[in-house]
């Protein structure tokens, strides 16, 4: 009885941490905005809102697959390089053929990332090897192989279709298609894993992956599909990359695969697997990009930009470890207190 | 190389029937594929067995390997430290501000390897007194160090630093045709050899990665070796950076950026367990001499660093997939035993768990 209410009492303070994480970050892309706008009006421009909207988007779509991959205790390092690969594949898709439907080139990019999201989880789940040794090799082939292909040439956004533009620079009733796409793949996605057993089996496997197997989590699949989105995400993500842009080289997004980890983070999923929400992440993916552009606003060397996120993505592991560490606390007192 | 992993540990990853495959062991294959990219470049490129060529490839892998040393101490106990590269060019835009600035060299030097130092040591704090994952740690750090290289000196490259510097920095060993660099890195491998598989240091760090909790337990001072491990990454990474800067004569924010991605890729492609508590120190040289005899022949051979970074990464998974490839087989043909046995694999796998488990 006294055990069932200690866990009960527990999960109610675990949950109000996490609501708490996602109002903290909220909270600080508040009065950042805030302090921003204060000394330079022009930041809340629609123009500029805008912007940073359309930039977010992308970051936030990655943010979403990479926490499907990072609840399950792995890590995918390769979406960087792939969103590159996919803008440049579609790109040479279109050229020459304005005919070819946008929806053709969506379904495109979303079967590379797959196909290369499946390479990734077979190696992880089935052959046992470290997701980073996996994904790090894969960063290699993938700009190997953009490379390849692209031989230094880039995509001009005179030769892409006037329809696949307009999905990066439309918008249907004000709202720009972009972040659009990414709150309705950040909605399927966060009430799957909040609603479905299926998607709770990817905290659980997080958790703790021998417990998840002995309760009959068919974990390989899991993790298999966690790889197979994150892929799928970022070939929609390389698209996505090429409709806003038109412009894109093959290496286009190297590198970006640190920007997500840290948005992800900074969102409040847990590195080490089991905790965090596809809404965090994508909170975070937003702060993230709004201190890019504030920083731009503000006339701060931009310089600045990567070192804030890094003490930024410090700070938010650093709470999230004491915090848990008094939670722990907290509980055990209670269980001594009941006598558990 | 002789010293064989002093703890057997039985994890899922290598269950005891792998024992008796285990005759050929990863970093044999890997001398043996040294030999063997040696004897291809030799026999198919007039160019590359030239004692020219040989330096020049020695040379241009020095800051890999150097590094490489602590981060296979630091993989062996279980840790990573992905922020090596950006310590490295953090030491580079330090170095040159203040060469920029007016310093004396003769300062600049140390103080640079100072602050790498205390590069690793916010890794190791963090890590050990806050215990949080070295991974997502040093991804952060990562960013934050190549940030700050990037305020310091934006997007600017200082040169014209002082000859002789210079010179020992590219300079050939006398009567050698090795480079100072690489002589330094012989001898620090040998010396991190004997710590690692002749010591009780050595030891200890095999038994911090393959159980954490029982080293602790038995008495190891786990969390005081690790801080010391990463403060010694940062130093390494810092002075790599000061040989960086000397031997390209230009210090920029933004050198050797990914280059840690290669450091991890020659020391698992060594044959050391990312998963800690194994490996060898021969297996890593091995390792770090054939991804730099590699890119060194695709070179010659005018293929683009695109590609070569393609071969780097295949090989980095195809060496961590072949010692485990055959556990693979091992547990499908149990399994298909198991079923065989009137379908009772699920049981099998069952038993199989909590075997690993004790």
């Amino acid at each position: 009885m006294s055990t069932v209410a200690a866990a009960n009492g527990g999960r109610r303070r675990a949950a109000a941490l996490w609501r708490a994480r996602e109002l903290s970050i909220l909270g600080a892309l508040v009065v950042l905005v805030a302090v921003t706008a204060a000394i330079t009006p022009d930041f809340l421009s629609a123009q500029g809102v805008k912007d940073t909207f359309l930039n977010a988007s992308i970051l936030a779509l990655l943010a979403v697959g990479q926490t499907l991959v990072v609840v399950t205790r792995n890590i995918d390092l390769s979406v960087g390089s792939l969103v590159g690969l996919v803008a440049f594949t579609s790109g040479r898709f279109v050229l020459g053929h304005p005919d070819r439907g946008v929806l053709l080139v969506v379904l495109l990019g979303v079967a590379i990332g797959a196909a290369v999201g499946l390479v990734n989880g077979a190696l992880v789940s089935f052959f046992r090897v470290p997701a980073l040794v996996v994904t790090l090799g894969m960063l290699y082939v993938i700009q190997g192989l953009d490379y390849y292909y692209a031989h230094g040439q880039q995509i001009n956004a005179a030769d892409v279709p006037a329809s696949l533009l307009n999905l990066g620079s439309g918008s249907v009733l004000g709202v720009p298609y972009l972040p659009l796409i990414t709150v309705l793949v950040m909605v399927a996605v966060g009430s799957y894993l909040r609603a479905y057993p299926s998607g709770r089996e990817f905290y659980a496997i997080g958790s703790n992956p021998d417990a998840a197997r002995l309760a009959g989590v068919p974990v390989r699949k899991r993790i298999l599909t966690a790889y197979v989105c994150s892929g799928g995400l970022a070939g929609l993500a390389g698209v996505l990359w090429l409709a806003r842009f038109g412009t894109v080289v093959a290496d286009a997004a190297n590198g970006w695969e640190l920007r997500v980890v840290a948005a992800v983070v900074v969102g409040g999923v847990a590195i080490v697997g089991g905790v965090g929400t596809v809404y965090g992440a994508a909170l975070g993916a937003l702060l993230l990009t709004t201190i890019g552009s504030a920083l731009v606003v503000l006339r701060v060397n931009p310089f600045w930009q990567d070192a804030i996120a890094g003490v930024l993505l410090l700070l938010a592991i650093s709470a999230d470890r004491l915090l848990s560490l008094r939670v722990t606390r907290a509980l055990r007192r209670r269980n001594v207190r009941h006598g558990g | 190389m002789a010293a064989e992993t002093p703890v057997r540990e039985r994890s899922r990853t290598e269950p005891p029937v792998r024992r008796a495959g285990a005759l050929v062991r990863w970093d044999v294959i890997v001398a043996v594929l040294l030999v063997a990219v040696f004897a291809v470049g030799a026999g198919t490129t007039g160019d590359f067995a030239t004692a020219d060529n040989l330096s020049f490839a020695l040379d241009d892998l020095t800051e890999i390997a150097l590094i490489a040393l602590p981060m296979t101490l630091l993989v062996v106990a279980a840790e990573v430290d992905l922020s090596v590269a950006s310590v490295l060019g953090l030491s580079s835009a330090l170095l040159g501000a203040l060469w920029d600035a007016g310093w004396a060299i003769e300062t600049i030097i140390p103080l640079v390897v100072l602050v790498g130092a205390g590069c690793g040591l916010v890794n190791g704090v963090l890590v050990t007194r806050l215990g949080l994952p070295s991974l997502a740690v040093t991804i952060g750090t990562m960013t934050l160090y190549r940030g700050l290289a990037y305020v310091l000196l934006g997007t600017n490259a200082v040169s014209e630093f002082p000859q002789a510097y210079a010179d020992l920095a590219t300079g050939a060993f006398p009567g050698t045709p090795f480079p100072y660099p690489f002589v330094l890195f012989v001898l620090l491998a040998v010396v991190t050899a004997v710590v690692l598989h002749a010591t009780g240091v050595g030891r200890a760090l095999f038994a911090m990665g393959a159980n954490q909790e029982a080293a602790f337990f038995a008495g190891i001072r786990v969390k005081r070796i690790k801080l010391l491990l990463f403060v010694l990454a940062g130093v390494v990474s810092a002075f790599a950076g000061v040989v960086y800067t000397l031997r390209y004569g230009s210090a920029r924010a933004d050198n050797a950026y990914g280059l840690e991605l290669a450091v991890i890729a020659a020391v698992l492609v060594g044959g050391v367990d990312f998963n800690g508590g194994k490996g060898t120190l021969g297996g890593v040289v091995a390792g770090v001499l054939i991804i730099g005899l590699l890119r060194n022949l695709l070179m010659l051979r005018d293929v683009s660093t695109e590609i070569q970074s393609m071969v780097t990464g295949l090989l980095l998974i195809v060496s961590v997939l072949t010692p485990r490839s055959r556990h693979v087989q091992t547990s499908l043909r149990r399994r298909r035993a198991g079923a065989r046995a009137g379908g009772r694999g699920r049981v099998r796998r069952h038993d199989e768990a909590v075997d690993a488990e004790q």
